[in-house]
């Protein structure tokens, strides 16, 4: 029978949790990392708990709590959810597990889609946990029952790094055979090992620091790393993770003869690396981001007063910010063996060609909210953002900052704090609000920050794949929970205005607008309207919008609100509505001359 | 050159909801069924709304899924545009299927680029390689509905893919909604006769 599938990588690694017996399972969207929890989400049967939690710190904490269970957890996020996490991360390395606990931390190299390009084995050598690093989609299934057992046997948890290609790569997966892994929760009372109080923690540092010769014994020898020496050669190749496919594709396309050792754990093989010095007399490292693998080769030819060449990234063969490819490994191979590489030379394209950002959809209701926003404030005022669909206002002059999640409402209110004379309105999804929106709303109100706060209420986490949030009133499998009321919440948080809008109501949302404007204190606006892509997929249709070119005298007030359903015709000065049109009706609202009307059935 | 790493190497490029995804995932999962080893790298996230993606797929290809440049067989665009923006990862002897239907992107509706005269794209294209060019918008309309465009391209695309016709054509029945099927397959065979 053949048990390949075609997959994508976040659902191999789905397989991979369910192989290897997992429990509990919790995470916080982020790509690229969402699709692990949706999949395990959306699967009809299950044996297992999965959770989306409301942020990574929590997350974290659920998969610890069932951990000490004895049962198998796991918990996701994208890097930056792990400096959100790193809280319980750094004390739970010092706790430990007794059921195996996978850390899935999915990084970004190139930032498709991230604030930054962080490299998560960093937090591996800080939290002494060690890490797994697949180079393809299938090596990424497989390490997850592995870790689970690397865990249990080491009682820590294991961090698990897939970077994008990893985890939004497809490739063919051969399926394995689900463990029947059956533990009966247990919770045993155990201070020694459960209240980290500085008693105890100062007794389990060293306990963690002296296991870590046995996590490293056990990794040298596990089949992630790959050593493959060739006697004709003095030069060697070591290679990390996805670089190690790049860097062997590379190999292959020059011809050339070399040593070359793949590593896919950490802390790295020691014992292979000093096998492959005996051998030759220059090494080139390859790996994505930092020069982890490269500073810990010179750390071991130095102790070994070895005087074998490292090249990488800190001699600048090998590129420290950005993804690699096989181009970049072609490069400096050639580079180290002294030969052409045969690059193709790339031509500047002549024609010059329109960039296609991405843009908020046809019938985005943060469009609407934006432009009452800008309407009331103006366009010297302040506008704070934070991380989610909204962030693409940045094509609406809305959003001036975006420092990570929940950052928008605190930096507003130093920005206020600061003496800054203009008015401050900043914008916080509903998702990000429920993630740390809400301590920096409670700080704002307590420490009397004249700011106002929108809440862009889009129903749903829509930029990660459109999974519940609290708000919603459904956990992530779709069973039926308790709404949590945002107004509710901003009152509790001690916020006295409180406005709820209609994000579609434009008249009425400007009103709102203007009377938080003018309110002495932190007012907060909750601007609500489904995300249009989800209500369109549940079958909610509204009658779309034409332009009554008769009227239309081309003054462009509709075209720039930058919606993707509205097009200028250069020729005739007028504009015109495609069929991308949602019925949003924004732009019939501020329209002068009353040229946009639904169209008549 | 094409990569000695892969049998035949695909890039699919377009704007992000125009179905890059599913055309790629017809072709990959079709290799796999012939017992090729596929490797493929997707657009999503963030700059899937409105922007620029691009999808890469190898067949017989147990390595990375990053096709070098100037390393693909064939660069499939489903927008004029986004053919000319990736020309650099095709080999010089590759061949680019292109649709002729323009999707404005909000720079030019707001006015802040321009938007190239798309014969002037398909010539400027065809300076340097094989260029099949034709509106397979228009081609799926006839089909029965325009978003079968990308199913057109996939069917343009199989003349030169190691696959046989008949398991594309059974993953397209299988992967698209089931009330589009004859749609769909009509798109594909379509799609299929427009390259000679």
């Amino acid at each position: 029978m053949n048990t390949r599938e075609y997959m994508l990588g976040n659902v191999a690694i789905a397989r991979g949790i369910v192989e290897g017996g997992g429990r509990v399972i919790s995470g916080y969207p982020g790509t690229p990392s969402s699709e692990i929890v949706d999949t395990l989400s959306k699967m009809k049967e299950r044996d297992f708990y999965v959770e989306w939690s409301v942020n990574e710190k929590v997350a974290m904490e659920v998969a610890t709590g069932a951990a000490m269970t004895g049962v198998r957890s796991v918990v996701t996020m994208k890097h930056v959810g792990l400096n959100v996490a790193a809280d319980p991360l750094m004390t739970l390395s010092y706790m430990g597990v007794k059921g195996g606990m996978v850390v899935i931390v999915a990084d970004d190299p190139g930032c498709h889609s991230s604030q930054n390009e962080q490299d998560t084995r960093k937090y591996s050598e800080f939290s002494l946990m060690p890490c797994l690093d697949p180079s393809t989609p299938q090596e990424a299934k497989d390490m997850i029952p592995y870790a689970f057992e690397l865990s249990e046997k080491f009682e820590l948890p294991v961090i698990f790094r897939p970077t994008t290609r990893i985890s939004h790569g497809k490739a063919d997966i051969e399926l394995g055979e689900i463990t029947e892994h059956r533990v009966q929760a247990k919770f045993e009372k155990d201070t020694s090992r459960w209240v980290m109080v500085p008693s105890n923690a100062v007794v389990r540092h060293p306990h963690l620091l002296s296991i870590q010769d046995g996590i490293r014994e056990e990794l040298e020898i596990s089949p992630w790393n790959e050593l493959t020496i060739k006697e004709d050669s003095k030069i060697g190749v070591i290679a990390a993770g996805i670089a190690s496919v790049y860097a062997k594709e590379a190999i292959e396309n020059l011809g050339v003869s070399a040593s070359y050792l793949k590593i896919g754990a950490y802390p790295v093989p020691e014992g292979l690396i000093k096998k492959m010095y005996e051998q030759v007399d220059t090494v080139l490292v390859i790996e994505e981001l930092e020069p982890i693998v490269e500073d810990r080769c010179k750390i071991i030819a130095k102790d070994m007063e070895s005087s074998v060449k490292i090249i990488g990234k800190t001699d600048g063969t090998v590129p420290r910010v950005g993804e690699l490819n096989v181009d970049h490994c072609v490069k400096a191979l050639a580079d180290v063996f002294e030969i052409e590489s045969g690059l193709p030379e790339i031509k500047e394209i002549e024609m010059e060609l329109p960039p296609r950002p991405p843009a908020m959809c046809a019938g985005c209701s943060h469009r609407a909210t934006y432009y009452a926003m800008k309407k009331v404030f103006g366009k010297n005022a302040v506008f704070p953002s934070d991380i989610g669909c909204y962030t693409l206002g940045i094509q609406n002059g809305t959003v001036d900052t975006t420092l990570c999640m929940g950052a928008s409402i605190p930096v507003a209110s130093g920005i206020y704090h600061s003496g800054e004379k203009q008015p401050i309105c900043c914008s916080i999804g509903d998702s990000t609000f429920f993630h740390t929106g809400m301590n920096g709303l409670l700080n704002a109100v307590y420490n009397k920050a004249n700011i106002t706060v929108a809440i862009l209420d889009n129903r749903i986490t829509a930029m990660t794949g459109h999974q519940p949030n609290p708000g919603m009133g459904l956990t992530s499998t779709g069973e039926v929970t308790k709404e949590i009321n945002l107004e509710q919440l901003c009152h509790g948080l001690g916020a006295e205005f409180v406005e709820v809008v209609d994000s579609f109501d434009v008249k009425a949302t400007i009103e709102a607008f203007k009377r938080a404007k003018d309110y002495e204190g932190t007012s907060v606006i909750i601007s609500k309207q489904p995300c249009i892509i989800y209500a369109r997929r549940t079958g909610v249709r509204l009658t779309p919008f034409k332009v009554d070119h008769d009227k239309c005298v081309g003054c462009r007030m509709c075209v720039n609100l930058g919606c993707p359903a509205i097009e200028f015709d250069k020729e005739t000065k007028k504009s015109t509505i495609n069929t991308t049109c949602t019925g949003c009706g924004l732009c019939a609202e501020v329209c002068k001359f009353d040229a946009i009307k639904e169209v008549q059935k | 050159m094409s990569s000695k790493a892969s049998k035949f190497d695909l890039v699919i490029s377009g704007v992000g909801g125009q179905g890059a995804i599913l055309a790629s995932d017809i072709i990959g999962k079709s290799a796999v069924l012939e017992n090729y080893n596929v490797r493929a790298a997707e657009t999503h996230g963030m700059a899937q709304r409105g922007g620029s993606v691009v999808n890469h797929v190898r067949i017989g290809c147990d390595l990375g899924s990053m096709i070098p440049l100037k390393g693909a067989d064939c660069l499939l665009a489903l927008e004029p545009v986004e053919a000319l923006r990736y020309i650099d990862s095709l080999a010089d002897d590759g061949v680019v299927i292109m649709n002729t239907e323009a999707v404005h992107p909000v720079t030019v509706t707001t006015g802040k680029a321009e938007y190239p005269d798309v014969e002037s794209i398909v010539a400027e294209l065809r300076k340097t390689h094989r260029v099949i060019a034709f509106n397979a918008t228009e081609k799926a309309a006839e089909a029965g509905s325009r978003q079968a465009m990308n199913v057109v391209l996939v069917g343009a695309v199989s003349n030169f893919l190691p696959i046989k016709t008949e398991t594309l054509l059974e993953r397209v029945k299988e992967m698209v909604p089931p009330k589009t099927i004859d749609t769909n397959v009509k798109a594909f065979e379509m799609g299929r006769s427009m390259v000679e």
